[in-house]
């Protein structure tokens, strides 16, 4: 097919789902307006009947927590994949080990160096606020895990591999991931040891607005955070290795 | 709050062929990234401020740094490639 009947073939069809397009659109609801019971029900009587005032993750980690557990599994199995795929040879293993344990400085600006060491403090704070204060504002383990596992990128920036790779090659990386989604899965479990069903939110749920409320919506999202900073660190750590053990090499 | 909301919406209309248009990797990753730190604020002024927290760490941060990281990992590899060509 030449360029010019490709083209109008385009044409053609891009008249034709305009079309299409411009009809759905007029047939939409107005901004804001929502068909169903749900949300209005939810948004009515979460606070209530779970203690947590953020209804987004009394949803997550409780109503639907079953869907939850699902998408963590994802994410843990996602991570899994890479670690496969850039698995490395075994006499290489051994030669990064021996080189992981020194120092070094890589020649990098004094501002970069103290800015991103600052920066770091705050950071990893912040982070612990965010996956711990899931059930009471915006936020939860999700998001704080991903702010935590970044932390150690700006170490990398800073020009500190050797303190990047003892942090991100440490066995505990791996242990705060496993741990995290298993963790998620035993309290599901222990619901039903204690004679409930699975994943329901059995433990006492304290006082609305309280750090320790809200039942296991906080205990999960802890758990979700420390396997979300488990798997990106790990992450980060594959995708830098190469570039990690040179530069440690050319140090050595 | 509608001006508030239809700002948003334009700017994230505007930014959104800006990351397709824009077809250097490089580059690619900065508009990108601006992209998913216009998304967070869209998400934020419709008043989700969860979504807008998990948009700025993960399209913002996150999916940018992966993107860069594959691109190192693709350029080094090509290079040990030529360097064993050479040989």
């Amino acid at each position: 097919m030449n360029l010019r009947a490709r083209t109008t073939l385009f044409l053609v069809s891009a008249a034709a789902l305009a079309v299409i397009f411009v009809l759905a659109f007029l047939d939409l609801p107005p901004m804001g307006d929502y068909r169903g019971p749900y949300g209005y029900v939810v948004t009515q009587v979460a606070v209530y009947e779970r203690h947590a005032t953020d209804v987004v993750n009394a949803i997550n980690y409780d109503y639907r927590a079953f869907d939850t557990l699902g998408e963590e599994f994802i994410l843990f199995a996602a991570v899994l994949g890479v670690l496969l795929l850039f698995r490395p040879d075994d006499k290489k293993g051994h030669k990064r080990n021996s080189n992981a344990q020194e120092q070094d400085e890589l020649p990098v600006s004094d501002a970069l160096r103290i800015s991103t060491q600052a920066i770091m403090g705050l950071m990893i704070v912040f982070g612990f606020y965010i996956a711990t204060h899931g059930q009471l504002t915006p936020g939860s383990g999700f998001q704080g895990g991903v702010i935590l596992a970044s932390a150690p990128i700006l170490l990398y920036l800073a020009g500190n591999v050797g303190a990047f790779e003892k942090i991100t090659s440490s066995a505990l990386v791996k242990v705060a991931e496993c741990g995290g989604a298993g963790g998620y899965a035993i309290i599901g479990i222990s619901a039903l040891l204690a004679g409930t069903h699975f994943l329901t939110n059995f433990v006492p749920l304290g006082t609305t607005g309280d750090l320790f409320s809200s039942g296991t919506i906080a205990v999960i999202s802890v758990c979700v955070g420390v396997e979300v900073t488990g798997g990106f660190v790990q992450l980060t750590q594959i995708y830098l290795r190469k570039i990690v053990e040179a530069e440690l090499r050319k140090k050595s | 709050m509608r001006l508030l909301q239809w700002m948003s919406l334009l700017l994230v209309a505007v930014a959104a062929p800006g990351v397709v248009l824009t077809r250097d990797p490089k580059p690619q990753v900065v508009t990108l990234s601006f992209y998913g730190l216009l998304c967070a604020l869209m998400f934020f002024i419709f008043q989700a401020p969860d979504v807008a927290l998990s948009q700025i760490t993960i399209g913002a941060v996150m999916l940018p740094l992966m993107i860069l990281l594959a691109l190192t990992r693709m350029r080094r590899h090509n290079q040990q490639k030529q360097r064993k060509g050479s040989k």
